[in-house]
């Protein structure tokens, strides 16, 4: 894909700040995830603990106790009223979201899915009535919420499955997961049948996310690379690495236009590469342990990051060289006045 | 890492390295911090700050350890001197650490100098007292001899082998309050282990080689194809990808003002002009905009085909409603939508009619895929470009909002307060299905960076 971006613009400088902190956690922050609303999340932890954030005002507004450790997985519902999460305890649980005092938010819980080892992600579909999970136990499954069914099983991995991914596609069929034997395997969720696999990394695949037109997904490995896989063509088409990058990449997503890919990385930095070109556009420090989960915001306009470190980061960027080029020059004078004055 | 520290101690394009004087004896091989340094960022072309943090890394690790103090576990940017760890303590090499090791190595402590254990050292000493007791000659045994065989040792070498062997146990057993870098989570297993050899039979070689037949015989797209159209994807999104041009009126992170989400709520009176452009990308992102979607019905009714439209929104229910709801939904559809003289008859081909009604003796919840697409492919290469070319969608363009950028803040150091919304889960879901944002909900205090 480098050859074919060369006459693309290379991105200018980029400026990242941290605008939000959200500290909370007693313990490692291992997923997280964005609510439609662009504002809340839902954070889980390895002591168990799930706590509902609006990380534009920093509060809590809700927090259970899972009866289990490593919380490995959790998803927001699209409707917002309730969060799916599971780890050590082989299950995923719906939480349905209550601001009711006199009700414990773990009395209405509904255990959904099975399975025969730890669950290592889940996610919505279009509706909070059905759940997609992946677990140690090599399966994906697709359940009923309000039955706890299971409506499809998926096959085919040799090893534990960590992530997974729905295409964001108008027919909305298919997803994509990656595991411990280094395949990453599209599904169709109708027949439950693999219908394309990609195996070029050299080690465990930690998590993989659909480019936003859905033709394509990224993956981040414990072989310290990210790779572009493009579906219609069938193969690998990218491959972002760096000598200095020695660590795995924990968790990969795109923002909004795709051009960029933020990778979470085990070495507690997050590297933000250009998706075209192939170049890393910059490296973020800030956590003091590894960088188990990254989400960009349903808008695009900020991204979070938890880690071990226990302590969530919302951080926005924005590309300078790009302002330049508008016309309204003194605007962008003030602005920058204004953004290299935060960031001292 | 190991890699890493390899190529920094090859003698010609390595790390500089030379004799440091320590006190009174002489330790070759020492690095300086700062030269280390100075090597990873010539070496991988990194910034300061990169190579600093890397080569932390390499020391906390327990690759590289401090002669001064061997008890921290940084690196130091400057003359402070360093050795490479010897492989024999690297992690690859012996991990986990055994607890007979670490039980020798504190009761040598103990011995060499009564009270030299520390806080934590001393519970794991105890700890380890009553857990081998019944073997515990055995370790000071071990310790005795392994103290009188570094006595015959130059003091030179005595000192590197005690700073290894420390930092090997700092690593390995760090204190409290320090986390492990070893430590990594839920044990995975790599290869197919015994649970998953069960779907090694048959029937999954039989997916298998029916897999691969597909593959093979797959259509696929020259790459030079799909690559340009990345290219084509990103371009067009960039001026609506908020981290490449930015938001109006402002970012609300940056801002703290959410002003820019009350104007682009899902179902808000005026939208955007970039939203209304976004309608004209792709038939999806029309419908999936509750807004755009609903310009959309508005238009389909001035056609007289809106049926359409309802029908595919019936059918997505279908497809992502709860199971037990099914066959209701089913049954409501047939009656709505495909019974002959139903109110809302969608126009479908006779062979996809006929092939749904076959099926629909069975439902389930993909019965209706077929007669969904042929509709949803019937809107998209008829009625949407048609909507795009209306005045409709003109007037909609003209009429759109652009935001004004919002006026910096005079004192930028001042805080606002941050105005909570009301979660989604305390509205009542408005007919779209989509939690209407209110306005403005009370006001909380100062929200923290």
């Amino acid at each position: 894909v480098h050859q074919v971006a060369e006459r693309v613009e290379a991105l200018g400088q980029f400026v990242m700040k941290t605008r939000r902190t959200l500290k909370g956690h007693g313990n490692k922050v291992l997923c997280m995830d964005w609510c439609k609303d662009k504002r809340r999340i839902v954070s889980s932890s390895q002591d168990g603990k799930v706590i509902v954030w609006d990380s534009f005002t920093t509060n809590k507004e809700h927090a259970v106790t899972m009866p289990c450790t490593w919380v490995m997985a959790c998803a927001y519902a699209p409707s917002g009223c309730a969060i799916a999460c599971g780890g050590l305890d082989n299950k995923c649980s719906v939480y349905p979201l209550t601001f009711d005092k006199n009700e414990n938010m773990a009395a209405k819980k509904k255990s959904v899915a099975m399975h025969t080892n730890y669950l290592s992600a889940c996610s919505f579909t279009n509706s909070d009535m059905q759940i997609l999970t992946a677990s140690g136990d090599g399966t994906c499954a697709l359940w009923d919420v309000e039955s706890g069914q299971l409506l499809q099983s998926f096959h085919g991995h040799g090893a534990d499955v960590l992530c997974l991914d729905l295409a964001p596609s108008e027919t909305g069929n298919t997803f994509v997961s990656g595991g411990c034997d280094k395949k990453a395997m599209v599904w169709d969720m109708r027949s439950g049948q693999c219908v394309q696999a990609f195996e070029t990394h050299e080690s465990d695949i930690n998590s993989v996310r659909y480019y936003p037109s859905g033709d394509a997904f990224a993956s981040g490995s414990d072989d310290a690379t990210c790779r572009l896989y493009d579906l219609r063509a069938d193969r690998e088409v990218a491959v972002y690495s760096k000598d200095s990058i020695i660590f795995g990449a924990s968790s990969v997503d795109f923002s909004l236009s795709g051009r960029l890919l933020f990778a979470g990385y085990n070495d507690y930095t997050i590297n933000v590469w250009d998706v075209l070109k192939g170049s890393r556009v910059s490296i973020l420090f800030g956590h003091e342990n590894r960088v188990s989960t990254l989400r960009v915001s349903p808008d695009g306009t900020a991204f979070c990051s938890g880690s071990w470190d226990h302590t969530l980061r919302v951080r926005e960027t924005l590309l300078f060289d790009s302002v330049c080029e508008r016309s309204d020059w003194p605007s962008l004078k003030q602005r920058l006045r204004v953004s290299l004055g935060d960031m001292s | 890492m190991e890699r890493v520290v390899l190529s920094m101690q090859d003698p010609d394009q390595g790390v500089r390295t030379r004799s440091q004087r320590l006190f009174i004896t002489v330790i070759p091989h020492t690095a300086a911090g700062g030269d280390v340094v100075a090597w990873l960022i010539r070496k991988y072309g990194i910034s300061d700050e990169e190579a600093l943090h890397l080569g932390t890394l390499l020391v906390q690790h327990g690759y590289l350890y401090s002669l001064r103090e061997p008890r921290s576990l940084l690196l130091r940017p400057d003359d402070t001197p360093y050795r490479f760890q010897t492989p024999y303590f690297w992690t690859s090499t012996v991990w986990p650490a055994a607890e007979l090791d670490y039980a020798i190595y504190l009761t040598k402590k103990n011995i060499r100098k009564q009270g030299a254990l520390v806080g934590h050292e001393k519970e794991h000493y105890d700890q380890l007292h009553r857990k081998i007791s019944h073997t515990w000659d055995l370790v000071v045994m071990q310790a005795r001899e392994q103290l009188r065989a570094a006595k015959q040792r130059r003091k030179g070498d005595r000192l590197v082998i005690a700073c290894q062997e420390q930092t090997y146990w700092l690593v390995n057993r760090p204190p409290p309050g320090v986390p492990s870098v070893l430590e990594q989570g839920p044990k995975r297993s790599s290869c197919a282990a015994g649970r998953v050899q069960l779907t090694k039979s048959t029937e999954f070689y039989k997916q298998e080689m029916e897999r691969c037949r597909k593959a093979l015989t797959r259509a696929r797209v020259k790459s030079s194809v799909c690559l340009e159209a990345y290219l084509k994807f990103s371009g067009q999104r960039g001026p609506h990808d908020p981290m490449m041009s930015g938001c109006l009126p402002s970012n609300p992170w940056v801002s703290d003002e959410d002003a820019y989400w009350t104007i682009n709520a899902p179902s808000v009176a005026v939208p955007t002009k970039l939203r209304v452009e976004r309608w004209a990308f792709s038939f999806q992102e029309l419908l999936e905009d509750p807004v755009g979607r609903a310009h959309f019905m508005d238009f389909l009714g001035t056609e007289f085909s809106a049926e359409n439209l309802s029908f595919w929104e019936a059918c997505e229910e279908l497809r992502h409603g709860g199971q037990a709801q099914v066959h209701a939904t089913v049954d409501a559809i047939y009656q709505q939508f495909l019974a002959p003289g139903a109110a809302r008859w969608v126009n479908i081909d006779s062979r996809t009619m006929e092939r749904t009604l076959e099926g629909l003796r069975q439902p389930h919840r993909y019965v209706l895929d077929e007669a969904q697409l042929h509709i949803y492919m019937l809107m998209k290469k008829d009625s949407y470009p048609r909507f795009l070319k209306s005045a409709a969608y003109r007037d909609l363009l003209a009429e759109a909002v652009v935001p004004p950028e919002a006026k910096r803040r005079v004192f930028p150091f001042m805080r606002k307060p941050l105005h909570a919304s009301p979660s989604p889960a305390l509205l009542p879901a408005s007919p779209s299905g989509e939690p209407v944002a209110a306005t403005s909900g009370p006001e909380c205090g100062d929200g923290g960076t």
